[in-house]
């Protein structure tokens, strides 16, 4: 067992670690789960209702030749890909994402639904548990929190500046994010995730009953759905910068400090 | 053509990376324990949405300006059958609703009847499981009213709404427990924004209980049968959708 006194000397604590890895796996699940259900009704409306005779901003058109998606009055056409794509056994489907990036790989609505809210409740409760413990152990107060200084512009155009010169890490700094960083993780851990949570929740009709308000909050149920898929991308977006800066930091070192704990560079003078 | 090539050849390569984690999935989510282990997700939601609010509480009701242009129709838009096809010629003048199973008094309404009882109109929002959603006014009777005359026995738990419609050569079915039988919401409709019922929308009769999924809400409805369980109806699960594409029967998410 990690005895506590060594446990100060981690980059980052075992709850952290743990909740990285249930939350790597939830968010893959949900993703591609999330995916097979979008395929039921491949168009996006803002307001109260849409069906498929009201405008829709988004939409997915399928034929057997051709798939393409609209976005407003742009089309683009993503034939192989989205809308019209083979599955393994060289048919040509039309669902609107493909096999590969949904789960079931088949479509199923009532399989992905059920895949969908059983990682969204493991997902929700260990976001919850690790906002409450990452207050309680101080993980925001001491690694999140924003300090006046690094509010600075010039502070933060530093940051931008050691980004693109991909030198993440000033070796002077006693901080273990810096202030880019921060930026993103709070933002996506206590904005974006949440807001996963309330614009799924907002699509229930029970829940509409119980807190009409929520779905108020969002501007309807549909505008819920299309800011859920919206926040969906931008998490996706998030996925992709991560894995980007993983790879310029150091993929393996990064990820066994993910596993293991690693150790805090301040703190390695053995 | 060279550049076409090479992007299918890494469309493919990517999709065989990503296929074979997904087989683990497909093999997964076609395994019934854990098909169950998933399902229990599914208890958690109606028991918390069920303990979240007031159990009489209201789905939102809007107002005419709300209305959708189309109120999109979705399931049988017309049963067909020859029964069915006759009573449309004369205006369902003919149709019988029957309240059946574990009542005192077992009931037998006309549409006649049913219209001359007293009626409740809302406008409410209509969400299909596949995601879109449709804002419609109902009028129909408060199904309370018919429970209050049937009077339910004591071993009746559920309401089971027998339809005239068939899809894929099965009857089509749902059913709900008494809390959503008794909400004030839970109406037996036969006026869609002003008219009768579009027969593709469920003429004449079709059950509103507006807290759960479109699915829910049986089109055609012929008869109500209060049951103290739903093993013994269709496959058990409790619905048309729930035995055939293994839909949830809460469907309050």
């Amino acid at each position: 067992m990690i005895k506590s006194q060594n446990n100060t000397a981690k980059r980052h604590k075992l709850t952290t670690r743990l909740w990285h890895w249930v939350n790597a796996l939830c968010l893959l699940v949900l993703v591609m789960s999330g995916l097979t259900i979008f395929n039921a009704h491949p168009r996006l409306y803002w307001g109260e209702y849409g069906a498929s005779d009201d405008y829709a901003w988004a939409a997915v058109g399928s034929s057997q030749t051709l798939g393409y998606v609209r976005l407003g009055e742009t089309k683009i056409e993503t034939t192989g890909f989205v809308g019209n794509w083979r599955d393994s056994n060289g048919q040509i489907q039309t669902w609107a994402f493909p096999g590969w990036a949904t789960i079931p790989s088949y479509y199923s609505l009532a399989e992905g639904r059920r895949w969908h809210f059983f990682f969204a409740w493991i997902f929700s409760v260990g976001l919850a548990f690790f906002m409450i413990r990452s207050l309680f152990n101080r993980h925001v107060q001491k690694d999140l929190h924003i300090s006046r200084a690094e509010w600075r512009p010039s502070s933060i155009w530093r940051d931008v500046r050691n980004h693109l010169r991909l030198r993440f890490h000033e070796v002077s700094s006693v901080n273990i994010y810096n202030i880019l960083q921060k930026f993103s993780y709070v933002g996506v851990i206590f904005i974006l995730l949440p807001l996963m949570i309330f614009t799924g929740l907002a699509m229930s009709p029970a829940m509409d009953a119980n807190w009409p308000w929520l779905t108020d909050i969002f501007g309807g149920r549909q505008s819920a759905r299309s800011i859920h898929f919206i926040g969906m991308s931008l998490l996706l977006l998030f996925f992709i910068v991560h894995m980007i800066t993983l790879l310029l930091a150091g993929p393996f070192k990064q990820t066994w400090a993910m596993i293991t704990g690693g150790k805090r560079e301040d703190s390695d003078h053995a | 053509m060279r550049k076409m090539l090479s992007r299918r050849t890494l469309i493919t390569t990517g999709a065989l990376g990503a296929g074979s984690l997904l087989s683990g999935c497909d093999a997964l989510s076609r395994n019934q324990t854990f098909q169950n282990i998933l399902g229990s997700a599914e208890d958690a939601n109606f028991l918390v949405q069920r303990a979240l609010g007031d159990r009489m509480e209201l789905a939102s009701e809007y107002s005419i300006k709300d209305l959708s242009p189309k109120f999109r129709a979705n399931g049988t838009r017309d049963p067909g059958t020859p029964d069915y096809t006759a009573s449309a010629a004369q205006g369902f003048a003919d149709w019988q609703l029957r309240l059946t199973g574990l009542f005192k008094k077992p009931q037998n309404f006309s549409l006649a009847a049913l219209l001359s009882m007293p009626q409740r109109t809302q406008i409410t929002r209509h969400d299909c499981v596949e995601g879109w959603s449709a804002i419609g006014q109902w009028t129909g009777v408060p199904l309370k009213l018919l429970l209050d005359l049937a009077q339910l026995q004591d071993s009746a738990k559920f309401l089971v709404f027998h339809c005239a419609d068939r899809l894929g050569g099965r009857p089509y079915y749902e059913s709900i427990d008494l809390l959503d039988a008794f909400h004030p919401q839970t109406i037996m409709a036969h006026r869609l924004n002003g008219e009768s019922v579009p027969i593709e929308n469920g003429a004449p009769l079709r059950l509103r209980v507006e807290r759960q999924l479109g699915y829910k809400h049986a089109k055609y409805v012929t008869g109500i049968e209060a049951v103290a369980t739903l093993d013994n109806i269709g496959e058990g699960k409790g619905g048309y959708w729930e035995d055939v594409g293994n839909y949830e029967w809460y469907a309050g998410i």
